[in-house]
């Protein structure tokens, strides 16, 4: 009798908190920037649920039972891939056990796949600090790199839920269209910025730097995810002496304290830039992203 | 008892016949070997003729890529995918190639040499200098007769912690496998783990076969070089002889909520304390429940609630000189919340995890010949809290209580000498990256007699390492 009881109780704490199935296409984001994009090409068609913020550094994110619960009901995973969610989202795969989101079925989507990367390494030693095998995975920085993989997933999605093809691919010509003016603009007010020589905080602009033609003169950490010593902040001042740069850029997610160092010991402007959707307050979708990302850029240079 | 003994069996019932297919007949007759020489000579012949095929395209991309490069706007990063073949979708560049060596111009370039699919290997290296006031190696704890591996405190001196190897990959697209072999500093090799597990059975199910750490506890289930104390608690010490890790299947069922809801049962060998391996080789069964979710950006918690039965014959346990041998069963039930603060989620600057575990023990039986039934209790409760990026310091407080049994047991292992043992730990860590950490803990133990200790350790990671678990 009370096995029935127990089993009762459980259906119905099971069905209050179930994941409402409306959407056809429930899709598990890890970033802020993929989630968008999810909701640009799927509309109402699909549920998007975003795994980090863009005040989340995106290598370590916490594996939370959160995370798994998502990753258990989702139709698709969109990530950027190239190693970036390395730390939990294989933990979060293997948890879920969800056969329609494991590497190599239609489900699993990472962008970085037909992105092309830049800062392959050589050769691997993590010695040289945080790199990547498959190069510099944050490849949202640039506006053009969106093209390809919206394409990418509106072929995706037309695959999982092929009864909403023509609204993914409606959707889909429409940003593109409407992205490709978008970034038009935005080489036109960005135009000021051609050459401009900076230094970042982390090296994970040079998809920005690339697109802007922004010259990196000096990174305020020795190698990437190795924090800086007095010994190489010395030879920062040294180089930042010799090349007068503009600005130091970093993203939200990021520890302020060594640009603020370099704009206190050199005048150097702290310009922090929003990385990704919800980065800042302007940032609330793509568009959003690139306006603020120009903006502060030009400003900085103003300053 | 039947109800757990039926669902033990049903575990191994479904974990065979998710097995079945995978075994394969290895019997080779000359006939079979003719038949495979003539089809290596076609696949050469084919090979040759796929290679001429593959030069034509290679310069067919070359000529193309040239045209490309002459096309593209200066501002232009965008990339030149093919466009893919059967595309009815007019896209702008897509590739609906799932494979991320055909789509990705990054990728095409990667090595598809046989080792390509070599399994991961992960290398796991300890090192401690401790020291005792007292001679760790002779540490009851009464009230309580410990497993072998439970009656240390550590080892005086510099010591070689276990070294662990670690293999895992995806066997196929059903399942993954991984094995971890350690090497204890008095030489050979044990199995530490070793279990495939399934990746993708429909609604949510999990099976996991082979020798694994059972998921009772939130501590059991993770690696000893995981943990941030050194040292197993002394509720995990008394009743689990440091960790359980035993051998058989792991049914686990994960619900399709928002909020994190997870089942699991295991059906067990039986081979490691508190059990022992029975006539009908199913020594030990568990239930557990997990749950777990965020309250917040900044808050995050998973809370545990499991129930572990173990049958004991002759059990032998050594305390100091003496022997004990029990027969009987060992109910365990353990209640475990943890949780965690990073300020806006993310971890890297600042960040607190609280946990606490709460265990409960019924044994009856036999103990040295006199009938026993004793109740146990335990706990232990830790808060580790980062307070800039790579320094984390850490407190914790553990204790198990006996209940005495009757006066027959004055003077034995089990009489309680009307002592609550306890202990008290901190621990300061520095961690020279994700792969590379170094510590130092004090812990003043009261279990028996008044034993402090001091421990520097070291514990890295060669290779390829596995992403955390929460």
């Amino acid at each position: 009798m009370n096995k029935f009881l127990i089993c009762a109780a459980l259906a119905s704490v099971l069905s209050l908190t179930a994941i409402p199935a409306r959407a056809a296409v429930n899709v598990f984001a890890c970033e802020p920037e993929w989630g968008a994009l999810a909701t640009e090409i799927g509309g109402d068609s699909v549920s998007v649920y975003v795994a980090s913020t863009g005040r989340q550094d995106p290598h370590q994110i916490q594996a939370r039972p959160s995370l798994i619960a998502r990753a258990r009901s989702a139709d698709l995973v969109f990530c950027t891939g190239a190693e970036l969610e390395v730390g939990w989202m294989p933990v979060i795969l293997r948890q879920a056990a969800n056969g329609k989101i494991q590497p190599g079925s239609p489900g699993y989507l990472e962008a970085a796949s037909v992105v092309s990367m830049k800062e392959i390494p050589q050769h691997l030693d993590r010695a040289e600090g945080d790199v990547h095998a498959a190069g510099n995975p944050h490849i949202q920085t640039n506006p053009h790199n969106f093209l390809p993989v919206a394409d990418l997933l509106a072929v995706r999605l037309a695959e999982i839920d092929p009864a909403n093809a023509a609204v993914y691919k409606t959707h889909h010509d429409a940003f593109i269209t409407k992205w490709k003016a978008a970034i038009q603009k935005w080489e036109t007010e960005a135009a000021p910025l051609k050459g401009v020589p900076i230094a970042v905080q982390h090296k994970n602009w040079i998809y920005l730097l690339d697109w802007l033609q922004l010259k990196e003169v000096v990174a305020l950490e020795p190698k990437p995810g190795v924090p800086p010593s007095s010994g190489y902040l010395a030879e920062v001042l040294a180089k930042v002496k010799a090349t007068p740069v503009k600005m130091t850029i970093r993203a939200t997610y990021e520890d302020e304290r060594p640009s603020q160092w370099l704009q206190q010991n050199a005048g150097v402007p702290a310009v922090e830039l929003p990385f990704t959707v919800g980065g800042s307050d302007k940032a609330k979708d793509l568009f959003g992203l690139f306006d603020d990302t120009v903006d502060q850029l030009v400003k900085g240079v103003r300053q | 008892m039947k109800l757990k003994r039926t669902l033990g069996v049903c575990a191994f019932g479904v974990a065979l016949r998710v097995l079945s297919p995978v075994q394969a007949q290895a019997v080779v007759t000359d006939e079979d070997l003719a038949q495979i020489r003539q089809s290596i000579k076609q696949l050469e012949a084919q090979h040759a003729e796929d290679k001429k095929h593959i030069k034509e395209l290679e310069q067919r991309l070359k000529n193309s890529d040239s045209k490309a490069l002459a096309s593209q706007t200066p501002t232009s990063e965008s990339p030149t995918v093919p466009p893919p073949p059967k595309s009815d979708f007019p896209t702008t560049t897509a590739s609906t190639s799932y494979s991320p060596a055909v789509s990705a111009p990054a990728q095409s370039s990667a090595p598809a040499s046989a080792g390509a699919f070599n399994p991961a290997i992960g290398v796991t290296m300890m090192g401690t200098y401790a020291h005792f006031s007292h001679n760790p190696d002779k540490a009851p704890v009464p009230g309580f007769a410990l497993g072998n591996e439970a009656n240390s405190l550590g080892t005086q001196g510099f010591s070689l912690g276990e070294s662990e190897v670690s293999l895992s990959a995806n066997i196929d697209q059903a399942l993954y496998g991984q094995l971890i072999l350690s090497y204890p500093r008095e030489g050979g090799v044990n199995v530490e783990e070793g279990f495939i597990q399934t990746t993708s059975l429909p609604l949510g199910f999990t099976v996991k076969a082979g020798r694994f750490f059972s998921g009772i506890g939130y501590l059991n289930e993770q690696h000893q070089h995981a943990w941030d104390f050194l040292d197993a608690p002394l509720p995990y010490r008394a009743m689990l002889n440091n960790q359980l890790g035993d051998e058989g299947v792991q049914i686990r069922w994960t619900a399709p909520t928002e909020t994190f809801l997870q089942f699991g049962m295991e059906g067990l060998r039986g081979d490691k304390f508190p059990a022992t391996p029975t006539n009908d080789g199913l020594g030990a069964q568990s239930v557990f429940v997990k749950a777990g979710g965020d309250v917040n950006e900044s808050n995050s918690w998973l809370a545990s609630l499991a129930y572990y039965h173990a049958d004991a014959q002759d059990r032998q346990t050594t305390n100091d000189t003496t022997i004990d041998t029990f027969t009987g069963s060992s109910d365990l039930g353990i209640a475990g919340l943890v949780w965690k603060w990073a300020p806006n989620g993310n971890p890297v600057q600042r960040n607190l995890k609280l946990q606490s575990e709460f265990f409960f023990r019924h044994e009856n039986g036999t103990f040295d010949d006199l009938a026993y039934h004793g109740d146990q209790t335990g706990f232990y409760g830790q808060a580790v809290y980062q307070f800039m990026p790579r320094w984390s310091i850490g407190a914790r407080y553990d204790q198990v209580s006996a209940d005495d049994g009757p006066s027959d047991f004055t003077g034995m292992t089990l009489d309680n000498l009307d002592h609550t043992p306890r202990r008290y730990s901190g621990v300061l860590m520095y961690d020279t990256s994700e792969f590379g950490r170094f510590r130092i803990q004090y812990n003043y133990d009261d279990s028996a007699q008044a034993n402090q200790g001091v421990m520097f350790n070291y514990t890295v990671s060669l290779g390829a390492h596995g992403a955390h678990q929460y």
